[in-house]
């Protein structure tokens, strides 16, 4: 019995040693999203990566949903253990304003694009933020999955999904304001470019609670991006509000009968920001990701546009399937028709008011 | 519950009735838990039992869940993670627990009910309430995302189970026994070794096992305090289920039940050796 | 009667009585000791959190520390019309240190629960401090309209305090109004009192099931011959013994639209392919998977407790004519009292105390007020809120776990 125990602590303790070595050598812990884009980042930037830099231990956490909560404790404690992690330009330039991440120079940390433009004019104008280095341009959209209606009789727009008449079905939406009370405004026939001025007044916030209440009882709520695109292949629901990556992930590689509603697409980018104290140990894989190649090459595997124009050119075939990228693209011209520009601005003063809101309207 | 031989018809239909209830209740219990092993083996990756495996068709099977489970580099470092974790947690809450439960029964121990109230308090209070607690000291102090802030707050939650176990070892304890040791000479240190020790083990053990799977299985609080390094299989389980339910999370859940039958095994052996040892053997 | 004997001693001289409490402080020193560590330990890795989240559900530094130089000058306005010039000046004096520092953001947040709009006033005013020239009281107003509106600053001067009751006041459904009056907030967004109450009611309707379902089972248990009880006693072990995740995930597979259950009652043709049960994702979800989970605890304190009532009172009962309904009802369930209410106390603490499970299979309306506590912690990084709620969480388990101590005691607990 003592000896167990001995042998116990013995291998407890060096097993433990062990790892915190491992750790403080080669690991880099990179905060993404999960799923399709996750995969993406990982075959287009960190495999490239690795190869010329063998040894080194890549790790991907999935909280990027919650990565402002973690880099507020990580810093608090002066303890930030992520080295890059993957965010919204809305939280990035929380995050910068409060000191969690590492003000980027465009110019002297990123890669130029390869005719020579520097970096701040080659990435889309003012995207490029004092913290924030973007990666792809994405939409959130609401797609279907068309074997569930008639042949003849498939949706086709944003007044469609909230229509449980003559598309019946449950509905499955983000448990958030953002972009449900946008579409709710849409449905309601307000045109796209006015419908942040409606929803800053307090009559056009009512308005568009009210038109999500009609199909209130039908919603499961999703908190994951992974989640949506397995509610539509399962069937649990007819129509899902998704990242439109994953769903083309779902129709190019697992074959499943989506459909996207591209009308009232609500697009943004997604970016990177590197957390506190970590500019040295993020840089280099930073310069690399961002570069021109390295954006295009995510297009490669993910239907989301690069931020960058010189990628643009270079975009073209799926890697696996070989299907043309372009008209998955959000921003592809007759997919862009009725698109609105999520604003990270009204979202940063209203956020916290209309998730109250949201969430006691949910309760009830 | 056998059925009296003076029992009434009307009695009858109570008790078989009662025992058609327990039936069911029983089968409530251990249904769901008998459920998932079969659909671990599902050759689709869909949650429920496809024609196939209804007609006991070979094709409808497959390992390919434990294959993938077991070719993971995630599940298996998660699975590292685990079992370091909760050994060196069990370490720390099985010697802290004894040491106390052997200081709570002794009749000298001051406020008694007052220091028991503590020691078993970490098993009382809500686990989001301690998680969300220890975030915030651990914050503070540095030891959020690090290994040893969550062994120690496992070690936390482990300690109740290893005090509450000892002390009710120790309340059947003969205590004429070390009087015995005493007057034949030995030294209180050999006593405790050679007497007190021995009798006490089934009911430390027990604890410790308690102790251990309290750790292995917790998920709320690595949630709130573990970093990208310390991700252990209850988190990973959290996360699949979270994102992609495939089934691979129901091969992990069915290696988990076989755990749990060897450890529940272990302990029942024990108890059984406890009771002879006492001088109490089953019925 | 005899007189009084001399006062007894022992080998050694000393009075019996002195002696023996020597050895008694030496005794009690030794328990003591032994448990000192865990004791430490406690204190430092479990005590000292619960201690830190009471302190976060009131702490408020942020103007405090942020903005110092506007704290003090506040301190004096009366609250009326707007601030004198010198608290304006503070002001932009905080915003360009803040701006400097680049922690002026964290003030920004803060504001923001109080009134919408905070956040965007903080940055972006920081962003132009620099610029202004003096009088800063016209400069600022012109910079952005609201620094124009007393109840910006009423409100900056409230929480210019370094201890707040507006997260407590939040948990409740409350609100502080500009003028620092405390009002009901309307009802569109007061989520907190209403879910406690459904936590609770739930709780009970769980711990209500689990009686119902666990009672005749520990029944069973305890009157059967050791011999067959021990092997239907692994029945209630190995779920109490299985992984908490694995039970909710098997109840997942099994309660969903496209799972096991409504493909066995599509398959009876109970209901049609097309009209499925929802099961899941809900109050039903939440309440049959806890019912599930939370079994075991109820029939444990329920078994030992009856392995220790002897049969001979029910057999005295019969034989001296009672129907055995009647004698069942005023002799057995009495005697069961104790394990009844160990048994529902032990339940309905461990139930309203869950997280996972209502997170996963309970959808909206199968919510429990910890998982706000969560969301509050990992989403909407309002730190403050969430220690609030579990505080009041906390207050009302210590209550209840009074209350058990009281009726059972805490030395009856076992784990067979």
């Amino acid at each position: 019995m003592k000896k167990l125990l001995t042998t116990a602590i013995l291998a407890g303790a060096s097993a433990l040693s062990a790892q915190q070595a491992s750790a403080a050598e080669g690991t880099f812990a990179i905060v993404s999203w999960g799923g399709a884009y996750e995969m993406s980042q990982q075959r287009a930037y960190v495999e490239p990566w690795v190869k010329q830099n063998p040894g080194l231990n890549v790790i991907f956490e999935n909280k990027a949903q919650t990565a402002l909560a973690g880099l507020r404790a990580q810093v608090q404690a002066n303890n930030v253990v992520w080295d890059l992690v993957d965010m919204l330009p809305s939280e990035a330039i929380i995050a910068c304003d409060e000191g969690l991440v590492e003000p980027i120079d465009a110019d002297v940390i990123l890669a130029a694009a390869p005719d020579g433009t520097p970096a701040s004019k080659d990435f889309i104008a003012g995207s490029l933020g004092e913290c924030f280095i973007p990666q792809i341009v994405y939409s959130t959209i609401v797609a279907f999955n068309s074997e569930m209606f008639p042949a003849d009789k498939q949706p086709s727009s944003m007044a469609d999904v909230f229509d449980l008449e003559n598309f019946p079905g449950k509905r499955s939406l983000q448990r958030k304001p953002i972009n449900n009370l946008e579409w709710a405004l849409i449905a309601d026939g307000v045109p796209a470019d006015k419908v942040y001025d409606v929803l800053s007044t307090p009559e056009g916030v009512d308005q568009a609670f009210a038109k999500l209440g009609t199909i209130k009882d039908q919603v499961i709520w999703w908190e994951e991006g992974a989640q949506p695109p397995q509610l539509l292949a399962d069937k649990e629901v007819a129509f899902g509000s998704a990242y439109n990556g994953r769903i083309f992930n779902a129709q190019v590689n697992e074959k499943q009968p989506f459909q996207i509603i591209w009308d009232g697409q609500v697009f943004e980018l997604d970016g990177w920001v590197v957390p506190k104290g970590k500019l040295d140990v993020a840089k280099d894989f930073l310069h690399f990701a961002t570069d021109t190649q390295r954006l295009a090459d995510q297009a490669k595997y993910i239907s989301y546009g690069p931020a960058r124009t010189s990628s643009a050119a270079l975009v073209s075939t799926h890697a696996d399937t070989g299907i043309d990228m372009k008209p998955h693209m959000p921003t592809y011209e007759p997919n862009f028709q009725n698109a609105i520009a999520k604003d990270d601005l009204f979202w940063a003063d209203h956020l916290d008011e209309l998730t109250e809101r949201f969430n006691a309207w949910l309760a009830n | 519950m056998a059925m009296p031989p003076y029992a009434t018809p009307g009695e009858k239909v109570v008790i078989t009735a009662f025992r058609l209830f327990c039936a069911a209740v029983f089968l409530f219990l251990i249904g769901p838990i008998l459920v998932i092993i079969p659909l671990s083996f599902n050759a689709e990756p869909y949650f429920t039992f496809t024609k196939d495996m209804l007609s006991f068709n070979p094709d409808g099977y497959s390992l390919r869940w434990y294959q993938d489970f077991f070719t993971s580099s995630d599940w298996l470092r998660s699975i590292q993670n685990s079992f370091i974790i909760a050994i060196a947690a069990t370490i720390v809450s099985t010697v802290l627990g004894t040491l106390a439960a052997l200081g709570l029964s002794s009749r000298f121990m001051p406020y008694r009910a007052a220091v028991m109230g503590l020691m078993i308090s970490p098993m009382v209070v809500p686990l989001i309430i301690s998680a969300a607690g220890m975030f915030f000291f651990y914050s503070k102090t540095g030891l959020v995302q690090s290994y040893a802030g969550v062994i120690l707050a496992h070690a936390v939650l482990g300690t109740p189970f290893v005090v509450i176990t000892v002390t009710s070892t120790l309340m059947g304890f003969d205590h004429s026994l070390t009087r015995a040791a005493a007057s034949l000479g030995a030294s209180p240190i050999r006593t405790f070794f050679k007497v007190v020790l021995p009798l006490v083990t089934p009911g430390v053990v027990s604890g410790a096992l308690f102790a251990f799977i309290t750790s292995f299985d917790e998920v709320v609080v690595v949630l709130f305090i573990s970093g990208p390094e310390q991700r252990t299989v209850p988190i990973q389980m959290w996360a699949g289920i979270r994102e992609q339910i495939s089934p691979t999370i129901l091969a992990v859940a069915t290696l988990l039940v076989v755990l749990s039958i060897l450890l529940l095994t272990t302990l029942e052996l024990l108890r059984r050796r406890s009771e002879r040892l006492r001088g109490m053997s089953p019925g | 009667m005899t007189s009084i004997a001399a006062p007894l001693t022992t080998a050694d001289g000393q009075p019996l009585k002195v002696s023996l409490r020597r050895a008694q402080r030496r005794s009690r020193l030794r328990a003591v000791a032994l448990v000192l560590p865990l004791f430490l330990f406690l204190v430092i890795s479990f005590l000292m959190p619960i201690a830190e989240m009471l302190l976060r559900s009131v702490e408020n530094p942020e103007i405090v520390e942020l903005m110092p130089r506007t704290t003090e000058a506040i301190q004096d306005w009366d609250g009326q019309g707007l601030p004198p010039e010198a608290v304006f000046q503070a002001a932009r004096e905080d915003l360009v240190a803040g701006r400097l520092a680049r922690n002026i953001g964290t003030v920004g947040s803060r504001l923001n629960y109080e009134f919408s709009g905070g956040r965007s006033l903080i940055t972006r005013s920081s962003r132009q401090a620099a610029r202004w020239e003096a009088p800063f009281k016209d400069a600022m107003i012109a910079a952005d309209r609201r620094w124009g509106d007393p109840e910006v600053w009423q409100i900056i001067q409230r929480e210019a305090e370094p201890y707040t009751l507006s997260y407590y006041l939040a948990a409740l459904d409350m609100a502080y109004t500009p003028d620092g009056e405390i009002v009901k907030k309307p009802a569109q967004q007061s989520i907190y009192v209403d879910l406690f109450w459904r936590t609770i009611w739930m709780s009970m309707l769980i711990t209500a099931l689990t009686l119902v379902l666990g009672y005749p089972v520990a029944y069973l248990l305890a009157t059967l011959p050791l011999r067959y009880s021990n092997l239907l006693m692994i029945l209630v072990l190995l779920p109490f013994w299985t992984s908490l995740l694995v039970r909710t995930t098997t109840w997942i597979a099994i309660l969903q639209t496209q799972g096991v259950l409504n493909d066995m009652l599509v398959w009876v043709g109970l209901i049609g392919n097309q009209s499925r049960a929802q099961m899941i994702y809900n109050q039903t979800g939440t309440i049959v998977a806890m019912t599930h989970i939370l079994l075991p605890f109820m029939i444990l304190p329920l078994y030992s407790v009856m392995k220790t009532i002897s049969p001979a009172y029910m057999r005295a009962a019969r034989s001296l004519g009672a129907p055995p309904f009647i004698a069942y009802l005023r002799i057995y369930l009495p005697q069961t009292a104790p394990g009844i209410g160990a048994g529902g106390i032990l339940v309905f603490i461990l139930s309203i105390g869950y997280y996972i499970t209502p997170a996963l299979v309970g959808g909206e309306s199968g919510r429990f007020i910890t998982n706000f506590v969560a969301y509050h912690m990992q989403v909407s990084l309002n730190w403050g809120l969430a220690a609030a709620i579990g505080t009041i969480l906390l207050g009302a388990v210590l209550i209840l776990y009074w209350l058990y101590n009281r009726l059972i005691g805490i030395d009856s607990l076992k784990f067979g």
